[in-house]
């Protein structure tokens, strides 16, 4: 098989993995949905001060962001050390796949189940709570789900490559990422957060590829909504995540 | 050796100060089963990681079917297969799913259910293999080492663990191997597996080869065959042939006699038997087997079992 055969090889079996394994559905593929229905229900018709759009508005993007973290980051980053504990990095790397590949049909599943992510949670938004799925930003929203996907995926290995143990995965993936998107204004509408909390977000890539995001579907967005400037931190953050996982990610269980 | 497919001059191995390998020389020729037997921790893992490119070393020389395995590349991966030592399966995929998920990565690949089958998983060939046994999983391993038609195959310790009756199974598995042509480096602890299995084995202790050879030859090297039989209640030891009386080591009237020629020994103990007319009972002439040679080679074996139990 050349490199494109044995890519797509890869990754057929990556889905078939990832799709019968009920627990990484849930998280990755239904957790997102159930905070969607949750969060746009609550608050629904709740006005974001601030930013003048209603709440379902505001969750949308919210979602998807988290959507596509989970698909990225947090899937990698609690797969990966679980598979190199358990030798099967290891076997692999035995055989004549090339590594390079290898990478590519995870990063190309976390991709397509991302893009189904986005899908899912545009229609739901639109049909049930009438949030407009945008026309003009489009371009925009769709570089910036690469830009992210992209990156998130990058920063997953990273973790991968720093967690020690199958058991730290989970713990460390979820203490990382959990409370940014509280602090990033996913969970809880940013008008309600201290200017201080915003400050310490920014540093961090969940806070600039939300902002990205919300901007793409914001109704008030006049031009084509590219957020080059939040974009540059994601993609800055994601080539800081490629530089730590090529440097330090290991095949081997650390025994 | 004319065609060897592994060559290894003076192999050292130290880590932190450690010396886990101390100066091993071996040779593996083609389609030769070869043993590597040893209690834990003696370096049979790390000269194979060595061997297999996961490892460098901290000298010596090594060419794995011609090449350095330090600088492995594509080619090399196509022509072996590993059985590591400890390496799950992906629990949501079938026999024949993980099977054809390996033979996508190499060049010419066997075909997959005649692998399955090889490996004796046809039955369980769509089964979920979180649902197979200990040793049916170990067996689709072997299978995942074999679907790139390797000519050389590393299986570490491809038993450990295993019930005699899955242990048997991988046997038949690993000795069709043979039949195929395959040159095998296998380790192992297990003597009862280096003695049925291989052409050659090798024993290892702390880091150093201290024997090789055929299992039998090995067997054969200056050992006794063993003769024990139960003494009658009403006889003791200074009743026997005085010959007999010098060698006997008596265990709660369990008698043991090491001799070099068991034949003569025996005729005169049967002899004496009869003219007493007592019997022998739990009469045992024991055939030097690679145990005795191996505890007497790792230092009477208190050493080994101090070792193995660490």
């Amino acid at each position: 098989m050349n490199g494109a055969a044995l890519v797509l090889h890869q990754f057929r079996f990556d889905q078939k993995i990832f799709w019968r394994n009920p627990a990484a559905v849930f998280f990755t593929a239904l957790l997102p949905l159930i905070f969607l229905f949750i969060l746009a229900s609550v608050f629904d018709n709740a006005e974001i001060s601030g930013l003048d759009v209603k709440g379902a508005t505001y969750y949308v993007p919210a979602i998807l962001t988290l959507a596509v973290i989970s698909a990225t980051t947090v899937k990698l980053a609690t797969n990966l050390p679980a598979e190199r504990e358990a030798g099967q990095l290891k076997r692999v790397r035995g055989t004549p796949l090339p590594p390079a590949v290898f990478v590519a049909g995870r990063v190309g599943n976390s991709l397509v189940i991302t893009a189904i992510m986005v899908v899912l949670v545009s229609v739901i938004g639109a049909l049930i709570y009438g949030v407009d799925i945008p026309t003009n930003t489009m371009p925009a929203l769709l570089v910036t789900l690469v830009v992210g996907a992209f990156s998130f995926s990058c920063l997953g290995f990273a973790l991968a490559a720093v967690i020690p143990t199958e058991d730290a995965a989970p713990a460390v993936t979820n203490a990382t990422v959990l409370p940014l998107y509280f602090l990033s204004g996913v969970f809880i509408p940013q008008d309600e957060l201290p200017s201080g909390v915003l400050d310490f977000a920014n540093i961090f890539p969940i806070r600039h590829f939300f902002e990205a995001m919300f901007t793409a579907w914001d109704p008030h967005t006049m031009g084509s909504g590219f957020e080059w400037g939040h974009l540059a931190v994601v993609a800055a953050w994601g080539l800081f995540g490629l530089i730590v996982a090529v440097r330090y990610f290991r095949w081997e269980p650390r025994r | 050796m004319a065609d060897a497919v592994i060559s290894v001059r003076d192999l050292h191995k130290s880590y932190d100060g450690f010396e886990a390998v101390r100066g091993i020389d071996l040779e593996v020729g083609r389609g030769e089963i070869f043993a590597f037997l040893g209690p834990n921790g003696a370096g049979k893992t790390t000269t194979v990681e060595i061997l297999e490119g996961y490892r460098t070393r901290s000298a010596g020389e090594v060419s794995v079917l011609g090449i350095d395995p330090e600088s492995a590349d594509r080619a090399w991966r196509n022509r072996v297969g590993f059985v590591l030592q400890e390496s799950r399966l992906v629990p949501e995929l079938t026999p024949r799913e993980a099977v054809e998920e390996y033979a996508g990565y190499y060049s010419s690949p066997r075909d997959i259910d005649e692998t399955v089958r090889l490996v004796g998983l046809t039955e369980k060939a769509d089964v979920r293999t979180a649902k197979l046994s200990g040793g049916q999983q170990r067996r689709l391993d072997v299978a995942l080492a074999l679907i790139g038609d390797p000519e050389l195959l590393f299986l570490d310790e491809p038993t450990t663990g295993f019930d005699p009756s899955a242990r048997r199974q991988t046997w038949d598995v690993i000795a069709g191997l043979a039949k195929l042509g395959k040159t095998i480096f296998l380790t192992t602890h297990y003597l009862d597996e280096a003695q049925t299995l291989a052409d050659r084995v090798a024993i290892l202790s702390a880091g150093k080869i201290v024997a090789t050879g055929s299992p039998e030859s090995l067997g054969d090297r200056g050992m006794h065959t063993e003769i024990r039989f139960r003494l009658p209640k009403q006889l003791d030891v200074a009743d026997l042939p005085d010959r007999i009386a010098r060698e006997a080591r008596s265990d709660a009237g369990m008698i043991t006699l090491n001799v070099a020629d068991p034949v003569p020994v025996l005729r005169e103990l049967t002899t004496w038997a009869e003219g007493r007319g007592v019997g022998l009972p739990g009469l045992n002439v024991g055939s030097p087997n690679l145990e005795d040679v191996y505890l007497e080679l790792t230092d009477g074996g208190s050493r080994v079992m101090k070792r193995a139990t660490r």
